[in-house]
């Protein structure tokens, strides 16, 4: 992706001053999906935008009396985008920091075909062409300087928003040149800075979105608020994939506040004077369903389902040497199955979306980790042209992967234009966990053999899990493969020398979907447990058994080595404390965690993850550390209490006191080492995920001996 | 429909149109257009909705404005006219938000604890911060900033 000309207008031609005018008629004065530092001129703004800001590219906007405003592509949902972004332009820009605004721009094709946050993508896509940006702004500012000056651009420098004539020492500010330079060609190839030249990259600048976020101003999605807005909730069929027969809707309407009752695709929509009574009234429907396809499913099934296959020959992920031959010629072998739950993403901010149909445009309003794919869910379901629909991205309390979907956004599309008026539909918490898009359930079997000196030297692994793929797009896996669902088992950093990965694409009727770290989140857990499995088994210490097998992986080798030394490991530790280690390559970045554990009452305690990453060059460290320790947490939660069951196709857990999550008592202290590199960066908000489950479990082994190949944890695994 | 009058943020409030019912959560959000109160479970589960009655905090989506008569309601909104409330500072100063949905429930919480034990233990803390979720984790940099919210009680700049 590279910045487009300085004249290109957006695909929408949607300008930000175009929005703020539209904004102003659509919500009478108030103004949405802006993200305004402190000290931004929002009030100025609103007054009289006289002269339209000067676009140099689709990322940087600057105003004649010097407001410089940043295009964020990359919505925000905690990650730090916000920040880390800015910080990629505004060093290459040379603007001071804090000396700019930033605000989450349209839907346009200039940030790519995909617009959104998933994969933990944002640092990694955004390294160079962001940078480029504000170096060709940078380049096309001096030459308006050089033009107006007269002389030639060598005798010009950027430096704190404004440009000097260095043979003079007369300046002109970059509020003064916009105008002209974004007139200018965009100069091609422009140098981007050397590393030591850095002003804000890789410095631990302060968040730009706390202000807001500690008085309670900032704007999610949920806040969205319009004249004349209504407000819906949904009844959805208890049976996922099930479908309205007939209702009954006398006491619904009979609540007060209700307005309407409106069926659309996803169930029987309750519209109200507020939020509250549309929740009550929906469950007040008497709602006759045809159950479908998934009305006898249930876990046991399922489980059985992913055993049965794992018997069979299934897709060959990965071959290496022979492993039949392994195996039989091994002194000793080693065999065990592994399983994980579904789990539900559960993000704060319950999924909600604001809608604004009309006859020749739509206007979003919502908190989305994918902006494309709101604007398609629109095109679709309203018939309008993409440049007539707008979406407006708002904070968002959350993501995880479930704000990547379309099917929250579909709710207020279809009962807006239904019923003509703006409304915001909000999914209520047990809609969130009952109608999910989840976590896969899988399941894997693993042979291994070990030599005489119990060095690992075969590896089988068959395993079953759903096709997130196939859930998310409707695209059968290629050659019964998809890499989102098999990552993290189909290929191993560790060099063995027969090594076999065998997929069964298995469908189960339950919609699936990324949740943050994808597939890792369950193979990570069976690979690096089953290794632990093969250290005990050839007694060797678990840091000494990776270590000989990364011998090829220097990186991981590497934070495997600093985790284990900053965590003591191998040292003693305090009575019923112990240790256990993984590390994992996903998203770009290598991670090594080790976990410090006690067991008291059935339940397992971890006291101190020690967390070493190499994620290659750092944009801001403390936002690195925030997201270890956030993924540390989120996989946590996972590994000792998720997990979403079915009986007869429906979800049995609800709210939080069935599906609930690591609370401040439970939460351990969490040391993040961070290693320098000026590596092409890797991701972030994804890389402490995988380790942790792991972790804790081969740290449970260590303490008890008793080998967790389940998740969650169970006090009966314990005992 | 009744007409309840409460104290909210200071000020005298008379909420003549609304659905006894109704708890605080939505007639805050949807009927005011106070936003910084948010939604999270609805049964008293996560914290997200933490507001003040009478100095106490209380789960406002579990609270009926019809209980409210009388009382006084502080919110998210009325904690400081300038974020300048200590909580609120420490808050700022580590940093602690990250995708900052809950933050409004654990300043919150926050705040009403350390109005009535000015210095609190790492106990102290569980005891009471147990009952709101940050889905993000920020857990570490919450309990190192009521720590430092006690601080700037104590006098520590």
């Amino acid at each position: 992706m590279s910045p487009v000309p300085a004249n290109q207008t957006t695909k929408s031609g949607f300008s930000r001053r175009g929005f703020l005018q539209v904004g102003a008629s659509v919500t009478g004065g108030f103004l949405l999906g802006f993200s305004l530092p402190a000290g931004s001129r929002l009030s100025a703004q609103t007054a009289a935008p006289a002269i339209p800001d000067a676009r140099l590219n689709a990322w940087i906007h600057i105003a004649p009396d010097d407001q410089i405003t940043f295009m964020i592509h990359k919505s925000e949902m905690g990650q730090g985008t916000v920040t880390s972004l800015s910080q990629l332009l505004a060093d290459e820009l040379e603007c001071d920091w804090g000396k700019f605004r930033t605000e989450f721009p349209p839907v346009d094709r200039a940030f790519g075909p995909m617009q959104g946050v998933v994969g933990s993508q944002s640092i990694r896509t955004s390294w160079i062409p962001l940078r480029r940006a504000g170096a060709t702004a940078r380049e096309m500012l001096i030459q308006a300087a050089a033009q107006t000056w007269g002389v030639d651009k060598s005798q010009c420098r950027a430096q704190s928003g404004v440009v000097i004539n260095t043979a003079t020492k007369a300046s002109l500010s970059y509020g003064k040149l916009a105008g002209a330079a974004a007139k200018l060609p965009v100069p091609a190839n422009v140098a981007l800075k050397d590393p030591s030249q850095y002003r804000y990259i890789g410095k631990s600048l302060k968040r730009l979105d706390t202000a807001g976020k500690v008085n309670g101003s900032t704007q999610f999605g949920i806040d969205a608020r319009l004249p004349g807005l209504v407000y819906a909730a949904v009844a959805r069929c208890p049976v996922v994939g099930g479908k309205v027969v007939s209702f009954d809707d006398k006491r619904a309407r009979a609540f007060p506040g209700v307005k309407q009752i409106v069926p659309i695709s996803s169930g029987v929509a309750v519209v109200a004077n507020n939020t509250w009574s549309a929740i009550q009234a929906s469950r007040l429907l008497d709602i006759k369903w045809d159950e479908g396809p998934n009305a006898a499913v249930n876990t046991p099934a399922i489980t059985k389902m992913f055993a049965d296959k794992t018997l069979t020959p299934g897709t060959l992920c990965k071959k290496v040497g022979d492993v039949d031959a392994g195996l039989k010629s091994a002194a000793q072998k080693v065999e065990a199955v592994y399983q994980a739950p579904f789990l539900a993403h559960a993000p704060m901010e319950p999924l909600n979306c604001t809608a604004d149909v009309r006859p020749n445009e739509c206007h979003i309003w919502a908190s989305t980790q994918m902006q494309t794919v709101v604007l398609g869910t629109a095109v679709q379901l309203t018939g309008l042209k993409p440049e007539q629909i707008h979406v407006h991205s708002m904070y968002m309390g959350g993501g995880f992967g479930r704000r990547a979907t379309g099917d929250f956004i579909s709710d207020a599309v279809e009962i807006s234009k239904a019923i003509g008026v703006p409304v915001k539909a909000t999914w209520s918490r047990e809609d969130d966990i009952q109608h999910d898009r989840y976590r896969p359930a899988a399941l894997a079997r693993f042979s291994a053999g070990l030599d005489t000196d119990g060095w690992p030297v075969a590896w089988m692994n068959r395993f079953a899990c759903p096709s997130i793929q196939k859930s998310s797009s409707g695209q059968d896996p290629r050659n019964g493969l998809d890499s989102t669902s098999t990552e993290g088992l189909d290929d191993l950093e560790y060099d063995i020398p027969n090594f076999q990965a065998e997929y069964h694409w298995t469908e189960t009727g339950i919609p699936v979907h990324y949740w943050r770290a994808v597939g890792f989140t369950q193979n990570t857990f069976f690979a690096e447990s089953f290794l632990d499995e093969l250290a005990a088994a050839g007694k060797k210490d678990p840091v000494e058994l990776r270590r000989r097998l990364l011998a090829k992986s220097p990186r991981l080798l590497h934070v495997l080595e600093l985790a284990a030394e900053k965590s003591g490991w191998g040292q003693p530790l305090p009575t019923g404390h112990s240790h256990g280690v993984a590390a994992v390559f996903n998203v770009g970045t290598y991670s090594a965690q080790v976990a410090e554990i006690s067991i008291s009452s059935g339940k397992v305690r971890v006291h101190r993850v020690v967390a070493a990453v190499d994620c290659g060059h750092v944009v801001n460290p403390a936002i690195v550390q925030q997201q270890i320790r956030s993924a540390i947490v989120y996989g946590l939660t996972a590994a000792l209490k998720g997990e979403i069951t079915l009986d007869k196709g429906r979800v049995q857990q609800t709210n939080f006191h069935q599906y609930d999550m690591l609370r401040i008592d439970e939460m351990p202290v969490v040391d993040v080492y961070i290693v320098p590199s000026t590596e092409s960066p890797g991701g972030i908000g994804e890389a402490g995920v995988p380790a942790i489950a792991p972790a804790v479990c081969n740290a449970v082994f260590a303490a008890t001996g008793k080998r967790i190949r389940q998740l969650p944890i169970r006090p009966d695994q314990l005992a | 429909m009744a007409s309840i009058q409460f104290n909210l943020n200071g000020k005298p409030h008379s909420a003549d149109d609304a659905i006894p019912e109704m708890p605080l959560l939505w007639y805050l959000r949807d009927s005011l257009g106070m936003t910084g109160t948010k939604f999270g479970c609805g049964m008293a589960l996560c914290g997200a909705c933490t507001v003040h009655v009478n100095g106490q905090s209380v789960r406002a989506c579990v609270t009926p404005v019809s209980s409210l008569a009388g009382k006084n309601v502080t919110t998210i909104e009325g904690l400081s006219p300038d974020s300048s409330h200590p909580v609120q500072k420490a808050w700022t100063e580590l940093d602690v938000p990250q995708c900052g949905y809950c933050q409004s429930g654990q300043i919150m919480t926050a705040a009403a604890l350390l109005a009535k034990k000015t210095q609190p233990t790492d106990a102290d803390i569980d005891e009471v911060m147990r009952g709101n979720i940050c889905r993000c984790g920020t857990y570490q940099d919450i309990r190192a900033a009521i720590h430092r919210a006690a601080g700037i009680l104590g006098g520590k700049a």
